[in-house]
């Protein structure tokens, strides 16, 4: 708890900055866009249209469609700013609706009343409309940014930290307290800017200087903060070593194995990025986004080199892998860890003895009557539609959930298999039976620690740091340390650190 | 001066206004009287351009008013609106300057003027920070009047400005505002559908229905030759109604 509320400044004020950005830009947008839409007719259609279609999109699907659309224009497609420019277009609905909801809403009286006192249009517009609109903006922007505070907690698995750290961390690693306070801190957050927020508006509304001037110097003080915590001084000269990871617990650890393992033995400043989608953390690495992150070679031999799963040994795929990743992007394998984490079909073992269930083979005859849980990515990689081939898998039912819920989903028999994740310290803790690939559709998955193309020229240092870990963590030790954080309630840095002790 | 010459104006096929002329003489009062959509409200506006005519011209003082940008005319005239056209966000003392801080005036002047308005309109100095919602209907119109005639306009232009008032109220604002527009020597056009409050308040009454001006003359004039018996009847009716209450009050046991 202590160590989730030591990392409260570094996400907090992360959240802040990204917040008050996104509503600044949004009300800089929307409100003229209000304004001009309401002089000129033709438009508002489009806008407010197009303003709603935005809103219609998930806003994770938001956020993570800016990823290869920011990278498609040379630009950065993970940190901050995908997560900024994601955050903006989703405020702009209710400001501009409200703007213009505002401005439609003055008394035509009064707007002739001011044509005929003999204002120009942009005095009107200044002197009458936007004061008279002023409330229904302002609750726009009331809206705007609760939603904004709220939809911030989802920019972590782009790579913007936030206080979605803690919730993203705490659902991986099975550590609700993370998750609370992740939630409590967004929510104090939302109520405190609304707070501040409502204070300019309704001071404007009742031209009281006093309760203007406490809300903007409430936020004047607030984003001061959150600047200067986000913009404190680096501690070394050298750009530090950018740490990838997914999300999943594993992930979380190797990642801090990695980043402690730099900072040790290579003497430099590393720091961590995990919750990174699967594609996103690779696409991440071919632009030097992040310098080092943890993958797998059936997931790279399938999803990124996109190759039919052929029944091939572990170590000819490592050596296609690591061949191919040289050659086109420039990728070193700077170790491979010794473990593997493959895909695996897995089913409580009354269901395996009632059913006589050893193998895939033996499955596809009872799989009609069978539910299928799976994470979010299984049924559009290659190893399914590799798997249906080889053993014409039927189920009765196919659910998708986020990876940490499928143990408990088995264990509570709302499915009966699961495609599990062969380290996961879980098979064993839940006493689940792992079903033999006797055809081997599935392909290998070592885990290997990928090194951008710039660290691996210009950092010899962090490479032999990295080095020093091939081999040193077998299956069992995996298991282990995943158990330790997903049972145990360990962090993933204390249970790096033991590892590396 | 104003001169309106054949002056019209169209909605698609629908006449509004047609070939409407008529002169107002350098301190005089000119009242549009007639029914509801008879185009007197859509005259009005058409001598200040917030309609603008599809026929004819208006010159005032010897000038086109087509030749002026529109903001730049409505300046020159006071315009008192119908249902009083206050801006709800301003004090009584803001609305009543806003023709002052259009025409740039410095701070000090605009609010001895804004001071003298609210006397020469008898409006207590406790209200200039109230808002309009604050104020009764007759204290409004009163506003509306002082803000009309805040930048000292020599042409204004009035859309039943004493509607919506109780009698006795009204009656005194009439009053006020009659001796006030000869003090002050204004040239001004009044619409009103009331012809007892023509007859009480205009040099000359114009008649006007279907778009279309009827008659136009002093109250003396018109009573003795009406253009035609609807003419007659309309400037009848205050005196039919003042032997109708005569009568009633003789008949009472």
């Amino acid at each position: 708890m202590s160590e989730a509320l030591a990392l409260l400044p570094e996400y907090l004020s992360a959240h802040v900055r990204l917040t008050l950005a996104a509503l600044a830009a949004g009300v800089l947008l929307a409100v003229p866009a209000g304004v001009l839409v309401t002089r000129v007719r033709a438009l508002e259609g489009p806008v407010v249209g197009l303003a709603g279609v935005i809103q219609t999109i998930p806003a994770l699907a938001l956020l993570a469609v800016m990823v290869p659309l920011l990278s498609g224009l040379g630009l950065p497609g993970i940190g901050v700013l995908p997560a900024f420019l994601g955050l903006v277009l989703y405020s702009l609905l209710p400001i501009l609706r409200n703007t213009v909801a505002g401005l439609r809403g003055v008394d035509p009286a009064v707007l002739e009343a001011a044509a005929g006192v003999g204002m120009t249009d942009r005095e009107r517009l200044w002197q009458v409309e936007l004061p008279l609109a002023l409330p229904v903006v302002a609750a726009g922007v009331r809206t705007a940014t609760v939603w904004t505070v709220g939809m911030a907690t989802l920019s972590t698995p782009v790579g913007a930290p936030s206080l979605g750290n803690y919730v993203f961390a705490g659902l991986q690693t099975r550590n609700s307290a993370s998750i609370l306070t992740g939630c409590a801190a967004a929510a104090t957050l939302a109520l405190g800017l609304d707070y501040l927020v409502r204070q300019v508006a309704t001071g404007l509304g009742e031209r009281r200087r006093g309760r203007i001037a406490f809300g903007l110097v409430g936020l004047a003080v607030l984003a001061a903060w959150a600047w200067s915590v986000g913009s404190g001084p680096s501690t070394h000269g050298a750009r530090p070593v950018r740490v990838g990871g997914k999300t999943f617990t594993e992930q979380y650890v190797l990642a801090e194995i990695l980043a402690q393992t730099v900072r040790s033995q290579a003497g430099r400043e590393a720091t961590v990025l995990t919750g990174l989608g699967s594609t996103v953390a690779f696409d991440a690495l071919v632009r030097g986004e992040i310098d080092l992150y943890v993958d797998y070679t059936g997931t790279l031999w399938s999803t990124v080199m996109r190759r039919p799963a052929a029944a091939a040994s572990r170590e000819r795929v490592l050596e296609e892998v690591s061949a191919w990743l040289q050659s086109n992007h420039g990728i070193r394998v700077a170790a491979a860890l010794g473990f593997e984490n493959a895909y695996c079909f897995a089913v409580r073992r009354e269901t395996a003895d009632s059913l006589r269930l050893r193998s895939l083979g033996e499955l596809s005859r009872h799989a009609a009557g069978l539910r299928l849980g799976s994470d979010y990515e299984f049924f559009s990689r290659e190893e399914w539609r590799s798997v249906e081939r080889a053993y014409g898998l039927a189920f009765r039912e196919k659910r998708t959930m986020d990876p940490s819920l499928l143990y408990q989903a088995i264990a509570a028999r709302q499915v009966d298999v699961v495609t599990a994740y062969s380290s996961d310290g879980r098979i064993d803790a839940l006493d689940l039976v792992v079903l033999e690939d006797e055809k081997g559709a599935i392909p290998p998955y070592d885990a290997v620690v990928l090194a951008s193309s710039r660290i691996a020229r210009e950092s010899p240092e962090v490479m032999a740091a990295v080095a020093s870990l091939d081999g040193r963590i077998d299956a069992a030790r995996m298991r282990t340390l995943n158990r330790r954080v997903d049972e145990n309630g360990l962090s993933a840095k204390a249970a790096a650190a033991e590892f590396l002790k | 001066m104003i001169d309106v010459a054949g002056l019209g104006r169209r909605y698609g096929d629908v006449v509004a206004v047609d070939g409407v002329s008529f002169q107002v003489a350098t301190g005089e009062l000119l009242a549009l009287v007639g029914g509801s959509g008879s185009g007197k409200t859509t005259t009005l506006k058409m001598i200040n351009r917030l309609v603008e005519p599809s026929a004819g011209r208006v010159t005032i003082d010897g000038k086109d008013a087509a030749a002026v940008e529109p903001h730049v005319l409505r300046r020159s005239i006071g315009y008192a609106f119908q249902g009083v056209g206050l801006f709800p966000h301003l004090t009584v003392a803001e609305n009543v300057a806003v023709p002052l801080r259009l025409a740039g005036w410095p701070r000090e002047r605009m609010a001895a003027r804004v001071d003298e308005l609210l006397a020469l309109l008898e409006l207590d100095r406790a209200l200039v920070t109230r808002f309009p919602a604050e104020l009764s209907g007759g204290q409004q119109q009163r506003v509306g009047v002082a803000r009309a005639l805040a930048a000292a306009p020599r042409v204004i232009l009035l859309d039943e400005p004493f509607g919506a008032l109780d009698p006795l109220t009204r009656d005194r604002l009439q009053g006020a505002f009659d001796a006030l527009r000869r003090r002050l020597g204004l040239t001004a056009v009044f619409v009103t559908h009331d012809v007892a409050e023509a007859l009480v308040l205009a040099d000359r009454i114009g008649v006007m229905r279907a778009g279309r001006l009827v008659q136009i003359g002093t109250p003396a004039e018109i009573a003795r030759h009406p253009a035609d018996e609807d003419v007659d009847r309309l400037l009848d009716t205050p005196r039919r109604h003042a032997r109708v209450v005569a009568s009633r009050f003789e008949n009472q046991p």
